[in-house]
C-alpha cells in the first residue's frame, strides 16, 4: 500500500505595529510583566476595542504579495472560550467573512493554494510554576498581559503540500515574502511565528482526505520538518497496520523528537461564534487598496532570480542573501558603490554574516557600510591587496569605524608584489629550510608539492601575509627549480 | 430646583455649588436608609468638587451647563477610584483604574457625581429586585418597585436626592423605572451616546441616557453626554446636534403615530393616558393618526435571544483571574465556576444560559440568527412608520408600577414588562417616558414618545408639549 | 426543541463556566425550556428572504492611528487582583491545554 502525505500549514503571524491591534498599547517584546496593558488589552468591564488602521493596511499588503482577493466587506466575529490568558475569556478573531480570501504562494516551482488570511489578537502568556516548568505537573501558573492583543495574522493554507521539505519550504517562503513586504519581523524562536500543522495521510492516487491530526509546538524550520516527517511516518505505520489513526491535537517534543496527544478536555470545542458588536465591518475602500498595491515590493522569487542572473551567483547563496533582514539590501547597495556581485556576495555570506552571527548585531549596526565594503573589494580586485590581507582589514572594519583605505595606510598592508623583495624573502627562506629543500629535491611529485607548499607558507610569513601569490609562486618555482 | 435653575444660580454666584450639594446631600440622609437608593455616596469628593466649582466661579471662570449640579450615576458606568459593583457580588469593592467618557463629559461640564445608584445585577431586570445589594424602593411608595434595571437612578430623580442621573438602557431599562417613579427618562438613538465605560450587558442594544424631573433637564443632560468618542466603535460619527435650543417650537404640524401593536394587553389606565398624552399633541397642533410597526410584536422574543446572547459573552470575563471575586478551585476550570456560581445571582445565571445556549452548536440559525433576522424586520416595519410619521406615542408600560415579589415568581412574567420598549433598543432608535397623570393606583404613568434615528430634536419637543399638557390637567 | 434536559444543563453550565448545584440545573431546565419556548416563536417566522442585522448603525471602517497611547498603572491594576505573584496574575494550575 502506498501512502501520500497531505499537510495543511496553519502560521500566526505577529505584525510588526507600534502598537497593539485594538489599543494604543506598545507591541513590544521582552517587555516587563504587564506593563503594557490598558483598559481595553486587559478586558476591564466597560472597556471597547477601536481598530488600528496599520494592522488593515498590513493585511492589504499581505493580500497583494499573496494574490488574495480581498472581499468587498469583513468583520471581526467573537471566539468564546475559557483561558486565562484570554483578558475577556473570548478572542476577537474572524470567521467566515475574513480579510483576504483564495491566495497562492509558489514554493520550488509549486503552488501552493492559501484559503485564506483573517486578523485576530493574541492571548497573554502563561508561565507555569514549580513541575518543571511543564503545564500537566504545575503548582500554579502566572500570567502576563503585555501579549494580549497584539494583532496577529492567522494564515491558513490549503491541505497542499505532500511532504515534509515541501511544508518547510512554503514556511521558508512565506518568511520571505512577510520580511520583504515588512509587515513582521517573523522571528520563530521569538515567537512572532508560529506554525502549525495538519498531517493526514490517504493511499496514494485517491482524493479524499485522511483523517487529519494537529501537530503543535515546532519552533523552528528544522523542528517543523522533524515533527511532520515523524508524524507522517507514524501515520504510515499505523495506516499499514490497518489501525484507526485517532483525530487529535498532538504537541511535538523536540528532545524525544516525538509527538505525544495532548491532554485536552474531553469533546471538541464549542466556540459559539457570533459577529462582534462592538466592531463595524472593514470595507476596504479604493484608496486603501491602491495604498497597499503601491506598497508591494519586488517579492523574493522575482529578486532571487534577478540576483542569480545578474551578479552570476548559485541560488543557495542567494537564499542566504534573501534569508537575512537588510543583507540583500546591503549587497545591492555595496554592488551599486562599485563592487562585483559575486564578490560582494562571497564575502558577506561569509565573513560579514559569520561577524554578525557572533555579535547578533543587526546589519544596520554595522560599522562598515556597504561603500565600505565596495572600498575594501575595490582594492582586492586591483591587486593592493590579497585574500589574507583583505580580511585581516576587513576584521578590522567590521568592529571599528574605519574606511579599509585608512586601514591599509595605518597598518601598512599592502600587497608586497614586487620581485626584488619577494625574491629576498624566498632566498631567505630557501637558505633556512634547507632540510626541506633537500626533501623537495629527492622526492617523488606528492612529496614535491607537500614541500614547496609548506615553503611557500613560509615565505608568505616572513612576508606578513602581504606576498603576492601570483608572483610569489613563480618566483618560487623558478629558485627551487634553479636549486 | 430644576438643574437648569441650579447650573444658572451657581454659574452667576448667586448660589454655591457647596449649598447646593448639602442641600441634596441632607435629603439622601433623611430617606436613602429607608429608599436604599445608592450603593455608594461619594459625600466628600462631592463636596470637595463642589468648592472647586465655587472657586473657580470666584475666579470669574465658567464651570459649564451643568455647574454645581448633582449628577447619581447607574453602578454600571466606571468610575475611577470609586466602587463600581453593577449591584453584583461578583465586582464587590472593584475600583476601576478608568472613567467612563459620559462621567468624564459630566465633570468637564461642570457637573458633580453624587453616588453610584442600585441597579438590577448587570442592568438585567426590571424591578431592581435582581441586586445583589437588596431592592430600591420606588419613592412614590415604597411598597412598590421603582422599575429597573435603573431602578436607583429614576428613584433619585424622584426622591429629591439629585436633580439629574444617568441610566443605561438595554430593553427598556431607562424608560420603564422613568414611567413607574414618574421622572423623565431618555435612550438616545444608539452611537449617540458613547459606551465607553458603561459594563456591557448587551454590546448591539445598551446605550447611556439622562434621568430628570423636567423633559428640558433631561434634554440638557443629554446634550452634555452625547458626541463621537473616539474610544468607542460604535459611536455615531457626527457632531452632537443639540436638543435644548429647539426644545419649545412646539408640534404644529407635526404628524404623530400611535402603535398600535403596543396597545394590545396594557392596563385600561394607561391607555387611557396614553390617548390623553395624544389628544394634548393633537390641541397643540399636531396630526395623530394610527401607525403600524408589526414586527414589534416579535420584538420582545428576538430581544431575549439577542440581549442574553450578547451578555453570556459579555459576562465572561468575571472568572476570578484578574479582578472581582474570586472562590478557589482545584484548577482554573473549578475556581472559574465556584467563583461565578457564588458571584453571579439567579436571573443573571438564567440569562447567560440562555444567550449560551442560542449561541451553542446546532442552535445559532435558530435563535440567534433568526433573532437578527427579526431585527431587521423592526428596523424595516419602523422605516416604513416613519414614512407617515414623524414621532410615534405609545405606553411605556403595560402597568404602573407593581409590588415587590409580585413578579419575581415566573421570570417571563417580568420579561413581559419590557413589550413596548425593546423594540427601539433593537432598531437603535430613541425612544423617552415622559409622565403624564396617574394610574387607578395613584401610581405615576409614563407615555413613551419614539423618533427615527437622530430624531432626538423632533422627540424632544413633542415631549415637551406633553409635559405642559400633564403639568396643567 | 424546547424540552430542555438536565443533561443539556450541565453540557451549557460547562460552556459558560457556571458551577451549578442539583437544585440549580433541575430549577434551569425548567427556566430555560420556558423561555426557549417563547423565544422559539422567532424560529417559526420565514425569514430566509430576511438579511440578519448585526449592527443598528450603518458605520464602516472605524479605525485610529497607529500611535502609542499611554498604559494603565501597573499597580494601580494589580491592587485590585485576587492573587500576584512577580507582577503577574496568579491563577490555580490549568488542566487542559489550550487547543
Amino acid at each position: 500500500m502506498s501512502w501520500e502525505a497531505v499537510i495543511g500549514l496553519e502560521v500566526h503571524v505577529e505584525l510588526a505595529t507600534m502598537t497593539k491591534l485594538f489599543c494604543g498599547c506598545r507591541n513590544e517584546f521582552g517587555a516587563e510583566p504587564n506593563t503594557n496593558i490598558c483598559p481595553v488589552c486587559l478586558g476591564l468591564p466597560g472597556s471597547l476595542p477601536v481598530l488600528n488602521e496599520r494592522v488593515v493596511e498590513f493585511a492589504l499588503r499581505l493580500g497583494e504579495a499573496l494574490d488574495f482577493t480581498v472581499p468587498t466587506q469583513s468583520i471581526f466575529h467573537r471566539k468564546n472560550y475559557f483561558y486565562p490568558d484570554m483578558p475577556k475569556d473570548y478572542q476577537v478573531s474572524q470567521y467566515d467573512e475574513p480579510i483576504c480570501v483564495d491566495g497562492r504562494l509558489a514554493v520550488d516551482g509549486v503552488e501552493i493554494g492559501i484559503e485564506r488570511a483573517h486578523m485576530e489578537e493574541d492571548t497573554g502568556k502563561t508561565t507555569h510554576v514549580g513541575g518543571g516548568g511543564r503545564i500537566h505537573d504545575a503548582v500554579h501558573s502566572l500570567v502576563d498581559y503585555n501579549r494580549a492583543g497584539v494583532p496577529l495574522l492567522e494564515i491558513v493554507s490549503h491541505p497542499d503540500m505532500r511532504s515534509a521539505g515541501q511544508a518547510r519550504g512554503y514556511v521558508s517562503e512565506l518568511r520571505a515574502v512577510l520580511q520583504a513586504i515588512g509587515v513582521s519581523d517573523v522571528k520563530m524562536e521569538e515567537g512572532s511565528m508560529r506554525v502549525d500543522a495538519n498531517v493526514s495521510v490517504r493511499q496514494a492516487g485517491t482524493s479524499e482526505l485522511g483523517t487529519k491530526v494537529e501537530v503543535k509546538n515546532m519552533n523552528s524550520l528544522r523542528s517543523l520538518g522533524r515533527a511532520i516527517e515523524f508524524e507522517i511516518d507514524r501515520q504510515t505505520e499505523l495506516a499499514d497496520a490497518e489501525t484507526r489513526i485517532v483525530q487529535e491535537t498532538r504537541h511535538w517534543d523536540e528532545a524525544d523528537g516525538v509527538t505525544h496527544a495532548m491532554r485536552t478536555k474531553e469533546g471538541s470545542q464549542d466556540y459559539r461564534y457570533f459577529p462582534e458588536p462592538d466592531l463595524v465591518p472593514v470595507a476596504p475602500d479604493d484608496e486603501m487598496r491602491a495604498r497597499a498595491r503601491a506598497s508591494a515590493t519586488e517579492l523574493p522569487t522575482a529578486r532571487r532570480a534577478r540576483l542569480v542572473e545578474q551578479w552570476g551567483i548559485n541560488e543557495p547563496d542567494a537564499e542566504v542573501l534573501l534569508g537575512v533582514s537588510g543583507l540583500a539590501d546591503y549587497a545591492e547597495a555595496a554592488v551599486a558603490a562599485g563592487a562585483a556581485g559575486a564578490d560582494a556576495t562571497k564575502w558577506i555570506v561569509g565573513d560579514v554574516l559569520g561577524f554578525l552571527n557572533e555579535t547578533g548585531a543587526p546589519i544596520t549596526e554595522l560599522p562598515l557600510r556597504p561603500d565600505g565594503l565596495a572600498e575594501l573589494l575595490v582594492l582586492l580586485a586591483d591587486g593592493s591587496l590579497n585574500r589574507n590581507l583583505a580580511r585581516e582589514v576587513l576584521a578590522v572594519c567590521l568592529a571599528e569605524p574605519k574606511r579599509p583605505r585608512a586601514v591599509v595606510d595605518e597598518r601598512g598592508l599592502a600587497q608586497v608584489s614586487d620581485e626584488g623583495e619577494l625574491g629576498a624573502l624566498i632566498d631567505a627562506v630557501l637558505v633556512g629550510n634547507a632540510d626541506a629543500v633537500a626533501d623537495w629535491r629527492s622526492g617523488d611529485d606528492k612529496a614535491k608539492k607537500k614541500k614547496r607548499g609548506f615553503l611557500f607558507g613560509e615565505v608568505m610569513k616572513s612576508a606578513k601575509g602581504a606576498g603576492d601569490p601570483k608572483v610569489l609562486g613563480p618566483l618560487l618555482d623558478e629558485r627551487l627549480g634553479a636549486e | 430646583m430644576s438643574a437648569e435653575a441650579i447650573a444658572a444660580a451657581v454659574r452667576t454666584g448667586e448660589r454655591t455649588a457647596r449649598d447646593v450639594i448639602d442641600e441634596h446631600l441632607a435629603a439622601i440622609a433623611a430617606r436613602d436608609a429607608e429608599l436604599h437608593v445608592f450603593n455608594h455616596l461619594a459625600a466628600d469628593q462631592a463636596r470637595a468638587e463642589a468648592d472647586a466649582i465655587d472657586a473657580a466661579v470666584a475666579r470669574g471662570e465658567d464651570p459649564g451647563p451643568l455647574a454645581g449640579v448633582p449628577v447619581a450615576l447607574k453602578d454600571n458606568l466606571c468610575t475611577r477610584g470609586v466602587p463600581t459593583t453593577c449591584s453584583s457580588r461578583i465586582l464587590d469593592r472593584w475600583r476601576p483604574p478608568y472613567t467612563a467618557t459620559v462621567v468624564e463629559a459630566v465633570g468637564a461640564a461642570g457637573g458633580i457625581p453624587i453616588g453610584k445608584t442600585n441597579l438590577d445585577e448587570f442592568a438585567m431586570g426590571s424591578s431592581t429586585e435582581n441586586s445583589a445589594f437588596g431592592p430600591t424602593r420606588n419613592p412614590r411608595d415604597p411598597a412598590r418597585v421603582p422599575g429597573g434595571s435603573s431602578g436607583g437612578s429614576a428613584a433619585a430623580v424622584a426622591a429629591g436626592f439629585a436633580p439629574l442621573a444617568l441610566g443605561s438602557d438595554t430593553g427598556g431599562s431607562i424608560r420603564q423605572p422613568a414611567a413607574f417613579c414618574g421622572v423623565v427618562g431618555v435612550k438616545p438613538t444608539y452611537g449617540a451616546v458613547s459606551r465607553y465605560g458603561l459594563i456591557a450587558f448587551a454590546s448591539s442594544l445598551d446605550q447611556v441616557g439622562p434621568f430628570a424631573a423636567t423633559v428640558a433637564d433631561a434634554a440638557l443632560l443629554l446634550d452634555v453626554i452625547a458626541g463621537p468618542d473616539p474610544a468607542d466603535s460604535t459611536s455615531v460619527r457626527e457632531a452632537w446636534t443639540p436638543v435644548l435650543p429647539t426644545l419649545g417650537e412646539g408640534v404644529s404640524g407635526l404628524r404623530v403615530g400611535i402603535v398600535k401593536e403596543l396597545l394590545d394587553d396594557i392596563d385600561a389606565d394607561v391607555l387611557a393616558r396614553v390617548h390623553g398624552a395624544a389628544d394634548a399633541l393633537a390641541a397643540a397642533g399636531a396630526y395623530v393618526g394610527e401607525a403600524s410597526v408589526p414586527a414589534v410584536r416579535h420584538g420582545l422574543a428576538a430581544y431575549y435571544l439577542i440581549a442574553p446572547a450578547e451578555a453570556s459573552s459579555n459576562l465572561a470575563r468575571y472568572d476570578g483571574v484578574r479582578y472581582g471575586l474570586r472562590v478557589d478551585g482545584r484548577d482554573v476550570a473549578d475556581m472559574n465556576a465556584r467563583t461565578r456560581d457564588a458571584g453571579f445571582g439567579a436571573e443573571v445565571k438564567r440569562r447567560i444560559m440562555v444567550g449560551t445556549y442560542a449561541l451553542s452548536a446546532g442552535y445559532y440559525d435558530a435563535y440567534y440568527g433568526q433573532a437578527q433576522r427579526v431585527r431587521t424586520l423592526v428596523i424595516r416595519d419602523f422605516d416604513a412608520a416613519y414614512q407617515d410619521f414623524d414621532v410615534l406615542l405609545s405606553p411605556t408600560t403595560p402597568s404602573t408600577a407593581f409590588a415587590f415579589g409580585e413578579k419575581t415568581g415566573d421570570p417571563l412574567s417580568m420579561y413581559l414588562s419590557d413589550v413596548c420598549t425593546t423594540p427601539t433598543n433593537l432598531a437603535g432608535h430613541p425612544a423617552m417616558s415622559v409622565p403624564f397623570g396617574t394610574g387607578a393606583n395613584g401610581m405615576p404613568v409614563g407615555v413613551q414618545v419614539l423618533a427615527p434615528a437622530l430624531g432626538e430634536s423632533t422627540m424632544f419637543r413633542a415631549a415637551a408639549v406633553i409635559e405642559q399638557a400633564a403639568s396643567s390637567s | 426543541m424546547s424540552e430542555i434536559t438536565r443533561a443539556d444543563v450541565e453540557h451549557v453550565a460547562h460552556l459558560a463556566r457556571m458551577g451549578l448545584t442539583t437544585e440549580e440545573v433541575t430549577a434551569l431546565a425548567g427556566e430555560l425550556g420556558s423561555i426557549l419556548e417563547y423565544a422559539a416563536q422567532v424560529s417559526a417566522l420565514d425569514l430566509a428572504d430576511v438579511p440578519p442585522t448585526a449592527h443598528p448603525l450603518p458605520l464602516v471602517n472605524v479605525l485610529r492611528p497607529d500611535e502609542v497611547r499611554p498604559s494603565v498603572d501597573r499597580d494601580e491594576v494589580l491592587a485590585q487582583a485576587p492573587a500576584t505573584e512577580d507582577g503577574r496574575f496568579r491563577v490555580p494550575r490549568i488542566m487542559a491545554e489550550e487547543s
